[in-house]
C-alpha cells in the first residue's frame, strides 16, 4: 500500500501568479512533508551583472523583482555609492524613501488581496486591488512609471519631486489611509477570514530565529527586527520608523502586521514630504568607474532584509554581485511550517509568507554549487522536509 | 460556429515563465475593477483546458519553457497567444543570459506582442482585444 499521496501544487497556479511548485505529501488530509521545487524563474541575473557596467546594472538588478524594484535599486546603488565615495544629496534620499514606502504600501496591499483570493473571498480581493491602483497612480506621478520606478541613479535620483505632485500625493494618501484602516478592520473582525487564518501555520519565536526567517514573518513571531531601525539608510535615520511587532505567529498575525506596516508607511511618506530639504537631487554627472574594494549593503524590503555584497576589482564593471533576498529565506526555509496542517491550508500558509519567486530563484540556483546548506537549516534537511532540486 | 462560441467569453490563461512580477502585477491590474474586463466575460480560466487566450509574461527560461509548451498543448483550439512585456518578446534586459530561451515565440507560436517594461494595463487589454479579433477572423493558432 502506498503510504503517502503526493499532490503537486503548481507551477502554474497556487493562488499566485508565479511559478513555484510544492510537492505535498499527504496522509489523508494532513500534510506530512513538503518538497519545494523551484528553478522555473532562474534568469542568471548575477552573471548578467558581472557582464554589464555599473550604471546599466541598476536597471538589471531592479528587474530582479517587479514588486520590490526600488529597494533592489536602493541596495545596489547605496553599495556602489559607498564603493565610489559618492554621497547623494539629502533631498534625493528623501525622494528615494518616498518611492520605497509607496512600494511597501502597494506590496502589502497586493499580498493581502492575494490572501483574500486564496481563501475564496473574491470581493475583498477586487476591492483591495481597486484601491491599490491609487497607490500605483501615485508611484507613476512621482517616478514616471507605474511599476519599475528606475528613479535611482548613482549619486541622486532621476527626477525631482515637484510641489504640485507632493500635494497630490498627500491628498491621495488621506484616502489610502482611510481604506487601509478599513481593510485592517475587515481582517480583524471578519468571521470567514479569522476562521481560515487564525492559528494556521503557526511559527514560534524560536522556530523563526532557528530557520533564519526575516521581515514580517519574523516580526509576526515577536522578534523586533527591521533594518530601517537597526541600520538606518537613506532618510530613515531622520524619519525614525516604528517597528511593528505581533506575538501570535500565525497567518492572521502576519497579514495584520502588514496592514499596520502599510499605515506606518503612510506616516513616513507624510513626514518625508513635510520635512523634505531643498536642493537639487539630480546629479549633473554620473561616475562610471569604481576603485578596488568590496561593500556589504542591506535594506528592509517589503518582505524582509535584502542584502547585496558587491566586489570590485576596479574599472567599469563589478567583479561580483551577490544578492540574498528575503523570500529566499522565507520560502526555502519554511518547509517545516506546513507539517501537520491540512491540504487546504497549504496555499494560505504559502501566501502568508508573501512569496516573491522571482526574487528567490536567482539566488537559489547560483548558490546551489556553492553549498546551499549554509542557508537551509541542517535539521530540516536531515529530516527530509526540504529537498531543493 | 466555433468562432462565435468564443466570441462572447474569451477566458485567459496567465503563465509566468520567469518574469520579474512587474508584468504579472500589471496583468492582474488589467483584470481587476479599475478596468474590469470581467463585465465583458474576460477572466482568468481556472484550468488551461478552459482557456482561449494564453498570456505569457517573462523571459522564458529553459525549465519554464517545457511547461509553457505543455500548457499550450493542453489548451483547446482555437487559441491565441499574447506575449506581454519586453522579456516575453525577446528576453528584454535578460537577453543572452545562459538559462534563457529569450522570447516566447521560440517555444510556441505568438499572435500578439505587447511591448513595454512593463506595459500599462490599457496596453495589455488592447493586446487581448487584438487577440480576440484574430480569433474571430479565424486566425490564431490551432
Amino acid at each position: 500500500m502506498v503510504k503517502y499521496v503526493e499532490v503537486p501544487v503548481g507551477p502554474q497556479h497556487p493562488a499566485l501568479h508565479e511559478p513555484i511548485m510544492l510537492r505535498v505529501r499527504l496522509d489523508g488530509e494532513v500534510v506530512e512533508g513538503v518538497d519545494i521545487v523551484t528553478g522555473y524563474n532562474h534568469r542568471g541575473v548575477e552573471k548578467l551583472g558581472e557582464k554589464n557596467s555599473w550604471v546599466r546594472d541598476i536597471y538589471i538588478f531592479s528587474r530582479i523583482c517587479g514588486i520590490c524594484n526600488a529597494v533592489h535599486a536602493q541596495t545596489y546603488t547605496q553599495g556602489v555609492e559607498k564603493l565610489m565615495g559618492v554621497e547623494p544629496p539629502l533631498r534625493a534620499k528623501y525622494i528615494r524613501t518616498i518611492v520605497m514606502e509607496l512600494e511597501r504600501i502597494h506590496s502589502h496591499m497586493l499580498i493581502n488581496a492575494v490572501m483574500a483570493e486564496a481563501i475564496g473571498f473574491d470581493t475583498l480581493f477586487m476591492l483591495i486591488m481597486r484601491d491599490r491602483e491609487r497607490v500605483m497612480h501615485l508611484k507613476e506621478i512621482v517616478t514616471g512609471q507605474r511599476v519599475h520606478a528606475d528613479i535611482h541613479m548613482i549619486g541622486g535620483v532621476k527626477r525631482d519631486l515637484r510641489p504640485e505632485t507632493a500635494e497630490k500625493v498627500l491628498r491621495v494618501l488621506d484616502y489610502i489611509e482611510a481604506r487601509l484602516r478599513y481593510y485592517k478592520k475587515v481582517f480583524e473582525e471578519d468571521y470567514t477570514i479569522r476562521k481560515r487564518l487564525e492559528g494556521v501555520g503557526k511559527i514560534s519565536k524560536q522556530e523563526a530565529l532557528k530557520h533564519s526567517l526575516v521581515g514580517p514573518v519574523l516580526r509576526a513571531s515577536g522578534v523586533p527586527s527591521d533594518v530601517r531601525v537597526d541600520d538606518p539608510y537613506s532618510a530613515y535615520d531622520e524619519l525614525k520608523p516604528n517597528i511593528v511587532v505581533r506575538h501570535e505567529g500565525d497567518s492572521l498575525a502576519r497579514m495584520l502586521l502588514r496592514w499596520d506596516e502599510a499605515l506606518e508607511s503612510v506616516r513616513l511618506i507624510r513626514d518625508a514630504i513635510k520635512n523634505m530639504p531643498k536642493g537639487n537631487p539630480v546629479p549633473k554627472a554620473i561616475k562610471r568607474a569604481a576603485g578596488k574594494g568590496e561593500v556589504f549593503s542591506r535594506v528592509e524590503a517589503p518582505r524582509g532584509e535584502l542584502i547585496y555584497h558587491i566586489v570590485s576589482t576596479g574599472g567599469p564593471k563589478p567583479y561580483r554581485v551577490k544578492v540574498r533576498t528575503p523570500s529566499f529565506n522565507n520560502i526555502v526555509n519554511s518547509g517545516f511550517a506546513y507539517i501537520g496542517e491540512r491540504l487546504a491550508d497549504v496555499p494560505v500558509i504559502l501566501t502568508s509568507f508573501d512569496p516573491c519567486i522571482s526574487c528567490t530563484e536567482r539566488v537559489l540556483v547560483v548558490d546551489e554549487k556553492r553549498g546551499l546548506r549554509k542557508w537551509v537549516p541542517f535539521m530540516a534537511l536531515s529530516r527530509g522536509e526540504i529537498r531543493v532540486t | 460556429m466555433r468562432n462565435k462560441l468564443i466570441r462572447y467569453s474569451p477566458w485567459l490563461v496567465h503563465f509566468n515563465t520567469g518574469a520579474c512580477n512587474g508584468c504579472d502585477i500589471e496583468v492582474l491590474a488589467a483584470i481587476t475593477p479599475l478596468f474590469d474586463p470581467e463585465r465583458m466575460g474576460v477572466k482568468l480560466a481556472p484550468n488551461p483546458r478552459h482557456g482561449d487566450i494564453l498570456i505569457v509574461t517573462g523571459a522564458v527560461t529553459k525549465k519554464a519553457g517545457e511547461r509553457l509548451k505543455r500548457l499550450y498543448d493542453q489548451m483547446p483550439s482555437p487559441k491565441a497567444v499574447v506575449a506581454v512585456g519586453a522579456c516575453a518578446i525577446s528576453g528584454g534586459v535578460f537577453a543572452g543570459s545562459y538559462p534563457l530561451v529569450s522570447g516566447a515565440d521560440k517555444v510556441i507560436p505568438v499572435d500578439v506582442y505587447v511591448p513595454g517594461c512593463p506595459p500599462r494595463p490599457e496596453a495589455i487589454i488592447d493586446g487581448i482585444l487584438k487577440a480576440i479579433k484574430k480569433l474571430e477572423e479565424g486566425g490564431g493558432s490551432d
